[in-house]
Parts: C-alpha cells; structure tokens; sequence
C-alpha cells in the first residue's frame, strides 16, 4: 500500500505542533497501525530525521498505552480497537492519514503523538481502590459475589485506561474512565464501605485535573476500545447525589491512609 | 565464593513459619527510617511496593510506562494458580509444589517451591479483598479451571484478562499509598545504573524519559522487579518496552545472572506475517482446553484449505504421542512437537510455520455459545490480527519466544549474591526451574511481593542497620555511577553511523532465534558465540541516535536496551553450551531420549549455574548452586 500521511509533530510541551506530511510506500496489509509508523521511522531516521514519537508497549490492546487520533477517530476508524491492533487493511491503498495526539487539557502533549496522562492516576489515587492491606484478607470464598455482578464489575474493570474517551469527547470529559472504575469497585460486596467516600472523592479529583463535564455526547463509548457502557455514568452520578447528600466529612478528607 | 541459598533446613512443611519467626522484624516507629527502592510496577514491583509503604517504609517507585498500570504483567490472559482445592479435585500445596518442581524438569530449588506453593492460597484471597473480578460460579464461588498440563483444576482466572484485573488490584494499591504519601511515584523513568556502596546495593542512576535529566536514588535496599528478557529475541510475546537493562546493569556491578538461557517458548502464538512484525501475539493456551492441535499427514496437503483435508488425513500428532495428556502437554513438549511436524516439511500456513487449532469439535460438542464465552475475547483477537475467523477455519498457531526463567540469582530470602539488592518476579531465575509451568508466573510475581519480600527485606534492613554508612549524592561511587550513565547517553549520541537500534535489534533477535531458539546444538552455539561479538563491535560503530539526551527520544531508549542485550547474548550462548543436557525448555540435540525427549544429566548439571560479570567480551566466572531433591524423586519426565 501507498499512504500520504500528516502526522502531528511537536517537540515538547508548551511548543506550537504542526503536521509533517510524510509518503510511504510499500506497506503490507497485514501490517499494524505502529508497524506501519515503524517503518515510517526507519525511513526518517534514514534520512536523518528525528523518528516521531509515539506510545505504545503491548501491542496487543491491553496495556493502554498507545493511542493517537487517527483522521479526527480517537484510536481510528474501527470499533472496539486500540491503535496497536488496528491493521491497515482498514485502509485502501493510496489513502490520506491525519494523525495527531490526544488533544486535552488535562493531557498536555509531551512530545509528537505522547501525551501525559498522569491525571487518570490521580483520580485512582483519589479513591480508586478497596482498602485491603496485604495479608489481612479472609478465606476468597468467604465473600459469595453472585455471576451476573462478578460479570457487571469485569464488564466495567475492562477499561485499559487509555484515554480514548477524553479525546473524543467535546469538553474532554474524563466521566467514562472515572465511571468505569467507581461501577467496577462499587458493584462489588468488598467496594460497598467505601463506595460514597470513593464517588465522592474521584469525582472532586476529576474535576480539579481540569476534565470537562458531561452533556450527553456518547463519543466516549463510541470510541472505547473496551466497550465500556455509558450506564457506568448514570450509575457513578447516582452515587455521586447520593453521597454528597450523606456527606458527613469534607471532600478528599479520608483518601488513602 | 560459594552460593548459599540459606533456606532454613528442617521438616519443608514448616520452613518458612520458622524461617518468618527466626528473622528480624522492624518495630512500627523504625520503619519509616528506611528507605527502599522499587524498581518495576508489574506485579511483583507493584505489590512490594504498595506492601512496603502499607508496613511504613518510605518507598520510592519506579517504571518506564506513563503510569505503573501499564507493567507488561497487565497483558497476562489465562491465569493464576493457587492451591485452594475449591475443585475439590485432590489438589494441594504439596501437589502444587511437586508439580512445579517437576514441570521445571528438576532445576529448581525445592524449598523456594514449597513456599510459593503454601503462600499460592493467600494471593487469591488478598486479590478477591481488593476488588479483583475473577470468575465466579452461579453460587457466586470463585471458578476454577485447569491450566497448560495440569490434571487438576487450580487455576483461577477473569476472563481472558487476569493478569490486568491483578495487576490493577495492585496498582490501586500502589496508588492508595501514593496517595497517602508513603510511596513516590516516577513513571518515565528508567534505571540505568546501580550504586553499589562497600559492596552493598545503595540506590540507582535514573533518566528521566522525558526531560532527559540523569539522577542518582539512594536508598538502604534496592528492589528490581523489572520483568523478564524475552526481547533479547526481537520477535516475542513480551511488550515491547521489555528489557534486561536493570538487571544486566546489576550483573556488572557484581549480582550473579543464573540459567541465563532457560527460556521458555509459548506453544500457541500466531504465526510471523511478514517482514514488519514487531511483536508476536500469544494466544492464551487455555485454548488447548478445547482446541485440537493438528497437521496433515501428508506434506502434499500442506497447501489445501483445512476444510478439505479428511479427518483421517489429518495429524492430531499430540493426541497421538501423548495420549495421557493429549493437546495438554507442558508448553516445552508442545512446542518443539510444533517445530519438528514444521520442520518436517508438514506445517501450514505462510514459510510453513504454523500448526492448526481446530475448535471444530469443541463448538459441536458445546455449542458455538459456550466457546463464545469461554474464548470470546480471544478469538476477537485472533480475526483483528489474521483477518481469519477462527469459529469458521482452525486457528493457525506457531511457538514464540514467551518467558525467561533465568535470571538474576537470589537466596531464599529473594537477595542476590549482592547484599541489598532484592529480585522479584520474573527477574530473578525464580521457582520454576527450566519451565515454567501456565498460570504460574503471576502467582510467583505476586507471592514475592505481596508475601515473601516484605519480611525477608526487614531482616535485612534490621540487621544491617548498624553496619550501614550514610551514602550521601557526594560519595564516589555515587558520581562514578553518574558519570557512567552521561558517558554511554553521550556516545549513543555521538556514533553518527547508519543503522537505527532497531535495525540492529532485529539482527541479534533472528541470529538468537536461528542458533539458540527451540533447540540447540554444539555447533550452533559457537557460531553465535563468534557472531555476537561482530554485530556488538559494528553496533558501536555503525549506530544513529537522532536528536539530543535532553528531551524525550525513544531511539535513544532503544539504543540503551539494545546495547545490554548484545551483552546478555553472549552470556546466553556460554550457558546454553555449557548445560550439554536438555532439561525444560532448553533443548540441546545431543542429548535426547530415543523418542525424541529432553534427556537429562542429573550427575553432571543438577546445579545452577550462576555467572559472574568479567568484563565484555571476556569469559564469565561460573558459580555452581547444587540442587538437592528430598521431596521429589527426579525421574525422566514422561506425559505419555
Ligand atoms: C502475553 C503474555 C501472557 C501471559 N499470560 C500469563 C498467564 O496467563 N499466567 C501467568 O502466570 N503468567 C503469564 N505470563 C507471564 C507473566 O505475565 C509475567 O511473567 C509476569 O507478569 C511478570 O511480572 P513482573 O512483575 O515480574 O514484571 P513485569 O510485569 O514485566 O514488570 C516489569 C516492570 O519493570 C519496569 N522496568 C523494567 N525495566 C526497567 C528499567 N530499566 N527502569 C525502570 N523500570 C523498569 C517496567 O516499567 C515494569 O513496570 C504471560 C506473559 C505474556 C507475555
Ligand atoms: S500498545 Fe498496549 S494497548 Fe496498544
């Protein structure tokens, strides 16, 4: 195959980015999304260029590492794909390629198509966990979790991370990944102590990472990897109401410990 | 020097009760005065970590990912296993440990077993604790299931992602005490150098990935936790970030690199497509649960569709040679079962390297529905990758290089020959022996760091606290450590030549693959031997690193990876010639059984082999680890 690509190219953060149109030639079908941007790269450093930058570490869409924007598609024009397993058969021969990074506030752009997605750990810290210190836990099959939720917290614990959502999102809204895990934890028998001070608190850090609000869009899960539903959103703003209403101590009061 | 693994002796079944009683512990109030280094986030690093700062030590954390979520542990799919016998099937910690000793071809240390074995049962509990969504029954027990060879059902799993659900039960771990401040966190940071004072492991030399600056870390113990080398080989199932560079860095300065080239090689990944691949894929082998592994019998079928070749015309040679265990033979056995049908003009699919899985019969026995939930999310996989669905036409799979059992060496408290410096997980040469058995790689990473270290680095730390000098940034050994790494970025820099890291990456993996891959012999070991060195001396010649060491550069990362395992290769070579047996996953054609079997030498390789640093280029030292059997009996390993 035969692509022109536009490819977004930056050199830190704070930098003003443009695109760079590069042509390759030669790209088997069979090739991924990075592996055609690996020889993209072999190509640039060839000719004495700086390779552009780019995230990635499994390739196999689980890590959540990789993730750029594809012709205005977070993670490309396929459903249910990650950049890394995106194949370029997806693609005809000849096509054009616009391809840029996440584009959030709260992800500044560090470099090319890596962005810094450091806030998505924030909110995890926020509240994102059960507490159970190592070694203090009774007997696994002591807590029952009946299928259909074991299976409701999988379907929500599926989210990589990844940041799809926030890109494709309008306000950069970071409401399906935060969502994802307060559904995931908050199903849960062993998430239930926590659960008010975790939606309340992850929400907060949400917030303060400069993450839009929600009016309704859907992009998120239109463009997750994962399939990640938009029901994990009305039910963590359920349990936000429902939280601040018995909020009995300050926000952010009792994370960690 | 002689190695001694200071296991406790005395009755296996109490060791390390006794062992955890004996050792020093650190009163509540001291801990905080200790500081520990973690490097890694995968699950080893991650549970140490976020444990260590749970226990009050002020803990530093670090990762070469953008956020320690990503550890390569997060693409484990199968399973964990765990002695729980909820089967009720007669399993049990003793089953458990005489099954890994065994399946690791007796190379491996027998109380270190025993206690993975025992400590299996509290991972699952403190994973189900922190939220882990495994599998469940309609009772709402947990599900079991069995695993790559074992007869009994032991593995726990959350659907095909269990190494992401544990890793992200850990890592919110992690980031709870991040939060609560008892653990820095620096991702994009990555470990180029360790600082070894009075012969003790003190901190590390860092760069920081995207700001470029090169920093020193002291601690009073150092933790690498930081994943296996199966990169070495280019082309493997590991991310691609994955590297030897901490450990081999630590092997220079003196830690022993054990069993080097025990390498594991994966059964059922999907074949090479071409010339641009840059990772293989693996395809969990708990698709051999239902799959049927096959070739035609004869080569003149090789090119038919699968759909035309009679069932009588077909070779389920596994089912065949070992009719006990069928298309579940320990990942060694089918692997090079793989490479010899291939190798014998049989094998399908593009160069001819690739086996058929067929689900063909499990779908009409169970219903497409069954193997839907069972395999969903892997046969997804499969299709976005070959473009083949796999419910329609057999799988095409073929072995890849999947899992390191070498390692640096440790004692049974999990230190190495260095004083101070802890290995967890897959870093170090571990439980497993010459092959790891499945599903048993995330139990090891999570029993060193949820349950073993925490208590054998508060002995360390208790009793050497005394004789421990105070390092501070103006020591030599500090600035010595320093000025290594801003010599090796500047030269990168410098070469100016023509090949990109990669390039040269691609050509030690092919080589690595060629003459020290699925078996090995004589020959070919010396050849690579010869060769390692040329394409070392024409990387320091010939290598492009664009841009600057100041800012974020990835081919400068690479060009630092790259460079360590031109090194580890050749150390690899030596050990593979000189284990002039086969056992586990190393292969050495001169010593088989009649029937085509690994044949061990027990009276002259019951040892491990532990290589002492020497200079590049230069003969390693070896030290020998005997491995005494009390408990197993070493037998020829059969699953006929
Ligand atoms: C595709 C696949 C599937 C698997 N499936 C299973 C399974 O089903 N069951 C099973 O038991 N095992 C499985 N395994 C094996 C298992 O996943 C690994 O052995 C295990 O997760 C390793 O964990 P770890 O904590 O030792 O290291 P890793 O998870 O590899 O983590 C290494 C960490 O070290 C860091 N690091 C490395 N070098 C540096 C450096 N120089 N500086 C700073 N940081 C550094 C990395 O950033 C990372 O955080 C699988 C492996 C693969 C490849
Ligand atoms: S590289 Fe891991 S999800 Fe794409």
């Amino acid at each position: 195959m035969r692509l022109t690509l536009h490819v977004w190219r930056q050199k830190k953060s704070g930098d003003k980015g443009a695109f760079e149109t590069h042509k390759v030639e030669n790209i088997s079908a069979d090739s991924s999304f990075l592996e055609m941007l690996d020889v993209l790269n072999e190509e640039i450093l060839e000719k004495g260029g700086e390779p552009v930058a780019f995230d990635h570490d499994c390739r196999e869409g689980i890590c959540g590492t990789c993730g750029m924007v594809v012709n205005g598609m977070a993670h490309g024009p396929q459903a249910l794909t990650t950049t890394c397993q995106l194949h370029m058969r997806k693609f005809k021969d000849g096509d054009e390629l616009w391809i840029e990074p996440w584009r959030a506030k709260a992800f500044p752009v560090l470099r090319d198509l890596v962005v810094d997605r450091g806030a998505f750990d924030r909110i995890i810290q926020a509240g994102g966990f059960i507490s159970a210190k190592s070694g203090s836990a009774p007997d696994a099959n002591e807590i029952l979790v009946g299928k259909t939720v074991a299976d409701q917290a999988m379907d929500a614990a599926a989210c990589i991370g990844c940041g799809a959502c926030v890109a494709a999102c309008p306000n950069a809204s970071a409401m399906l990944f935060t969502a994802a895990k307060i559904t995931h934890l908050g199903v849960l028998p062993q998430g239930q102590p926590e659960r008010d001070d975790r939606a309340r608190n992850m929400v907060a850090q949400m917030d303060a990472e400069g993450f839009g609000g929600c009016t309704n869009h859907g992009e998120c899960a239109e463009v997750c990897p994962k399939g990640i539903s938009l029901e994990t959103i009305a039910r963590m703003n359920r349990d936000f109401l429902k939280a601040m209403v018995i909020a009995r101590e300050p926000l952010a009061a009792r994370t960690g410990g | 020097m002689e190695l001694r693994d200071n296991a406790p002796s005395g009755p296996i079944e109490t060791a390390w009760d006794r062992h955890r009683f004996d050792i020093k512990l650190v009163n509540p109030a001291n801990k905080r005065k200790f500081e520990v280094i973690v490097v890694g986030t995968g699950l080893a690093g991650a549970a140490a970590a976020a444990t260590f700062g749970e226990l009050g030590y002020r803990v530093r954390s670090f990762c070469y990912q953008d956020s320690p979520r990503r550890a390569h542990s997060i693409a484990a799919q199968g399973g964990i296993n765990a002695a729980k016998n909820y089967s009720g099937d007669g399993d049990s910690i003793y089953r458990l440990f005489y099954d890994t000793v065994k399946g690791g071809d007796y190379r491996s240390r027998e109380r270190n077993v025993y206690r993975l074995a025992q400590v299996s049962v509290n991972i699952i509990d403190q994973a189900v604790a922190q939220g882990v969504p495994f599998a469940r029954e309609y009772g709402g027990l947990l599900d079991n299931r069995s695993f790559g060879g074992a007869q009994v059902s032991r593995t726990f799993y959350a659907r095909g992602q269990t190494g992401q659900q544990l890793l992200l039960g850990a890592y919110q771990a992690l980031e709870r005490q991040i939060g609560a401040g008892t653990v820095t966190m620096h991702p994009r940071t990555e470990m180029l150098e360790l600082i070894v004072v009075d012969g003790q492991a003190r901190g590390i030399v860092t760069r920081d990935m995207v700001t470029g600056k090169i920093e020193a870390h002291l601690a009073h113990a150092v933790v690498l936790a930081t994943g296996g080398y199966g990169n070495l080989f280019y082309l493997s199932t590991n991310a691609k970030g994955c590297n030897v560079t901490a450990g081999w860095r630590a092997h220079r300065k003196g830690a022993f690199f054990a069993n080097p080239c025990y390498t594991q090689i994966h059964p059922t990944c999907i074949p090479v497509s071409g010339e641009h691949q840059s990772k293989l894929t693996l395809m969990s082998e708990s698709l051999r649960n239902d799959g049927r592994v096959w070739v035609p019998k004869n080569k003149d079928d090789v090119g038919k569709k699968p759909g035309q070749i009679a069932k009588e015309d077909r070779d389920y040679y596994l089912e065949r040679k070992y009719p006990a265990f069928g298309n579940l033979v320990p990942r060694d056995i089918a692997s090079r079962n793989a490479k010899e049908v291939c190798d014998a003009g049989r094998g399908v699919g593009p160069g001819g390297l690739g086996v058929y899985l067929d689900f063909a019969d499990a779908i009409e026995r169970l219903g497409q529905k069954a193997i839907e939930e069972r395999y969903g999310n892997l046969f997804e996989m499969y299709e976005r990758i070959t473009d083949e669905d796999p419910y329609q036409v057999p799988m095409r799979i073929y072995p890849a290089v999947h899992y390191t059992m070498g390692g640096l060496w440790v004692d049974y408290n999990l230190m190495s020959n260095l004083p101070g410096l802890f290995v967890l997980g897959e870093a170090n040469f571990s439980d497993h022996g010459a092959n790891r058995l499945g599903a048993s790689a995330l139990m090891q990473g999570l029993a060193d760091g949820y349950f073993v270290a925490p208590y054998t680095i508060g002995n360390y730390l208790w009793t050497e606290r005394t004789d421990q000098k105070p390092v501070t940034a103006d020591h030599p050994e500090v600035k010595k450590a320093l000025a290594e790494v801003e010599e090796r970025t500047q030269r990168f820099l410098s070469i100016n030549g023509k090949r990109s890291p990669d390039s040269f990456h691609r050509e030690l993996g092919k080589l690595m693959w060629e003459k020290c891959g699925m078996a090995r012999n004589e020959a070919g070991l010396k050849e690579a031997q010869a060769r390692i060195p040329a394409l070392r001396a024409e990387f320091w010649e010939n290598l492009r690193v664009p841009g600057s060491g100041a800012d974020l550069n990835q081919s400068l990362e690479k060009a630092g990876r790259v460079a360590d395992f031109l090194e580890l290769a050749e150390l690899f070579a030596t050990d593979a010639l000189h284990r002039r047996e086969s056992c586990g996953g190393h292969f050495r054609e001169e010593s088989q059984t009649p029937e085509g079997e690994a044949l061990r030498d027990d009276d002259s390789f019951r040892y491990v082999a532990a290589w002492e640093f020497n200079g590049v280029g230069k003969a390693p030292v070896l030290h020998k680890e005997d491995l005494e059997f009390e408990h197993v009996k070493l037998t020829q390993r059969s699953y006929k």
